[in-house]
């Protein structure tokens, strides 16, 4: 109730700023570009997620909840998980939503497969938070390891960096059982894997969270080898926005894009500043407003603090580079599945990215005295059994 | 009003036996399970025959209830419980709404299929067919259309609609089997009797073959119950709807290394979910004990 008043208030607030705007001058508020000018600007988008509300996606959350979509004149913003279920470039392509969080491999394997069109207008994660984790002692530290041992992957895209990497290395897929591990991490406690898969931000720290049965505490990072994708020839873009292509010749749309980008660049410089604030409005976003489980406050404050390494990186947020991108193509037609197929057998489109409305977007956010670029500096966080 | 009590104590000796079972295999069993053909130094070789007993992949039934007690994800939040019951009550009553329009369906199409010999001819084999189709590749296409439907926006087409209708994907076909072999059930002899009368078609349906169905309608209707059930969790995990018990268990087993006893509460909650469907469709059989006659009493 108070959430639905505060945001009622809101959004009567915006909408009388916004008609005070207008009503003062002549023209539509023209701080958004567009010279062509005449459209009626987009007030309501979705975005859809490619997995569950987790601080993975803590800028889309923490600029609902500061209502920096409010500021960029939309009333109402739907952010839409996904288990697995839903897959976010489908349902671009398909029109169910109006933008989508996406890892440019996967996409890139749609674009070819369908033959739609989409563009990346923002790479949030400018590096690869993929790992092959796996116990000290099994001989699995590299990739060139990786010849004649079990290793684990969760299949559906999440892949194509263990084939690429291992191209790279010369390694043929079949000399490497490939094994779909589930999402838990039980495969490699267990021993069902040589080595599993692990998101930086995620199963890595869902091992760190299990109690070692050998020391009666909590495993340590030094227990395991970690093979980094990052570091090798197979690193690929993971997280970005991802726009309709053919609707970004609509000046509405194009227009929503550029003000989309800026709220969410504005919830993700937040979450550089504040990560264990932002990683607690996702956490209460996720128990509260998704019906969702998250793993306990900790897990998440953790998975802030490595999503926003992943981020950022030096550069601006959210541009394209240019090299990491043709790493990323080069990296998708050079890896070959167990079953012999390629991701892709050509180059993307040209339109399969833009830097475009993230460059307006951070001009006009840098106009507004925001920093949009730089390091992140690392917190400390100790986890707990169980992430709770 | 002894059978009752003594029905009572055999289901919870069940209970009890299930419980002592899994704590003394627990107990007895490999820890890290039985496995045969396993070469060495090859990870994942050979086939396992005992499953493995340690904590992550069997925790304690004490555990397990413990877990219900504590809190859902850490924080502020309240005990696994009440989620867990909350989930329910929604899956349950997308069962309702599911198990409805599969009865509906079934009986409409019972009915035409005992009317004309053509339809049965016609549609039975499509029928039989319909439930080979795999509800994971059907479950994601509806959900599609639905949201399809609702973006256009003269229908509204929630999410839950379409978990109701792959639930009664499932549940009608019993039910349309069911009342077909009810409506046939009458013996020549009644159905002579009837023609004698001069009794019309809507005459005979409603005073000798529906009433002479019931016992064939009943386990149906309970099939259907248990089918919906299980549509309806299989559905909402596979097209992801949020608030119900199987979004819950798919998404507490994810995190199921760290926290190994969390995915048995939404695993007990469906469990309640299916004997309390069952149950209910028993309250229909009792209202309907006067048509029971032929069946044998359970």
């Amino acid at each position: 109730m108070r959430h639905s008043t505060r945001r009622l208030l809101t959004v009567a607030s915006v909408v009388a700023i916004s008609s005070l705007a207008l009503s003062a001058c002549s023209a539509p508020a023209e701080d958004t570009g567009s010279a062509s000018g005449d459209f009626e600007p987009i007030t309501d988008i979705s975005l859809q997620l490619q997995w569950l509300p987790q601080a993975q996606f803590a800028g889309y959350y923490v600029a609902l909840d500061k209502g920096y979509f409010e500021d960029e004149g939309f009333d109402n913003v739907d952010i839409i998980p996904s288990g697995g279920d839903i897959v976010p470039q489908d349902a671009l392509v398909a029109g169910d939503v109006d933008f989508a969080v996406a890892w440019v491999p996967k996409v890139l394997g749609t674009l070819e497969a369908t033959g739609a069109e989409l563009t990346d207008i923002a790479q949030v994660f400018q590096k690869s938070g993929t790992l092959q984790v796996s116990f000290k002692g099994d001989g699995v530290a590299d990739v060139a390891d990786f010849e004649g041992k079990r290793i684990g992957s969760w299949g559906f895209g999440n892949e194509w960096e263990i084939f690429a990497a291992m191209a790279a290395d010369g390694l043929d897929a079949s000399s490497v059982s490939i094994t779909t591990q589930d999402f838990s991490m039980n495969a490699l406690l267990d021993g069902d894997v040589d080595a599993a898969q692990a998101m930086t931000y995620n199963e890595w720290a869902q091992i760190l969270e299990v109690v070692n049965p050998a020391t009666g505490k909590l495993y340590q990072p030094g227990d395991f080898d970690v093979v980094s994708y990052e570091d090798t020839e197979g690193a690929m873009l993971q997280d970005a926005i991802w726009a309709d292509t053919a609707r970004l010749d609509d000046p509405a749309y194009a227009d929503a894009a550029v003000r989309f980008l800026k709220a969410v660049t504005k919830g993700w410089i937040f979450a550089r500043d504040n990560p264990e604030e932002a990683a607690s409005i996702t956490y209460d976003a996720a128990v509260n407003a998704e019906a969702a489980f998250p793993v306990g406050p900790v897990h998440q404050t953790w998975q802030m603090n490595e999503v926003n390494k992943l981020i950022w990186a030096g550069g601006d947020f959210g541009l394209v580079d240019q090299a990491a991108w043709d790493k990323t193509v080069a990296g998708a037609l050079a890896a070959v599945n167990q079953d012999g197929i390629n991701l892709i057998s050509g180059e993307p489109a040209d339109s399969a990215y833009s830097n475009e409305y993230i460059k307006k977007a951070l001009e006009e956010l840098a106009a507004e005295g925001m920093t949009v670029g730089g390091e992140y500096t690392p917190i400390d966080v100790v986890l707990t059994e169980g992430g709770q | 009003m002894t059978r009752q009590r003594a029905g009572i104590a055999w289901g919870a000796l069940g209970v009890l036996a299930v419980m002592a079972l899994w704590e003394l295999y627990k107990a007895l069993g490999p820890a890290e399970g039985f496995v045969v053909g396993a070469i060495a130094g090859k990870t994942g070789s050979g086939v396992m025959l005992l499953p493995r007993t340690n904590d992550r992949a069997m925790p304690h039934i004490w555990d397990m209830v413990a877990r219900l007690f504590q809190s859902t994800s850490g924080g502020d939040t309240p005990p696994l419980i009440v989620p867990v019951v909350t989930a329910c009550l929604t899956t349950l009553g997308i069962v309702a709404v599911g198990w409805l329009i599969g009865v509906t369906v079934g009986l409409l199409l019972g009915l035409v299929m005992q009317r004309w010999r053509l339809a049965e001819w016609g549609l039975l084999p499509w029928i039989v067919v319909s439930q080979t189709v795999p509800l994971i590749a059907f479950a994601p296409i509806l959900a599609s259309i639905g949201s399809q439907v609702d973006r256009a926006g003269s229908i509204p087409w929630p999410q839950w609609l379409s978990v109701a209708i792959i639930a009664s994907y499932l549940a009608f076909f019993p039910v349309a089997v069911g009342v077909l072999r009810g409506l046939e059930a009458p013996d020549r002899i009644h159905l002579d009797l009837m023609r004698t009368y001069a009794a019309g078609y809507w005459q005979t349906l409603l005073s000798l073959r529906l009433p002479a169905a019931v016992p064939h309608l009943l386990p149906a209707l309970r099939l259907a119950a248990a089918s919906a059930v299980v549509g309806a969790v299989v559905a909402e995990v596979s097209i992801g709807m949020r608030g119900g018990i199987g979004r819950m268990l798919i998404q507490l087993a994810g995190q199921g290394s760290s926290d190994p006893a969390a995915p048995w509460g939404p695993t007990f909650g469906s469990i309640a979910l299916g004997l309390v469907a069952a149950g209910t469709v028993a309250l229909i059989g009792f209202g309907l004990r006067n048509y029971r006659r032929g069946e044998a009493t359970s």
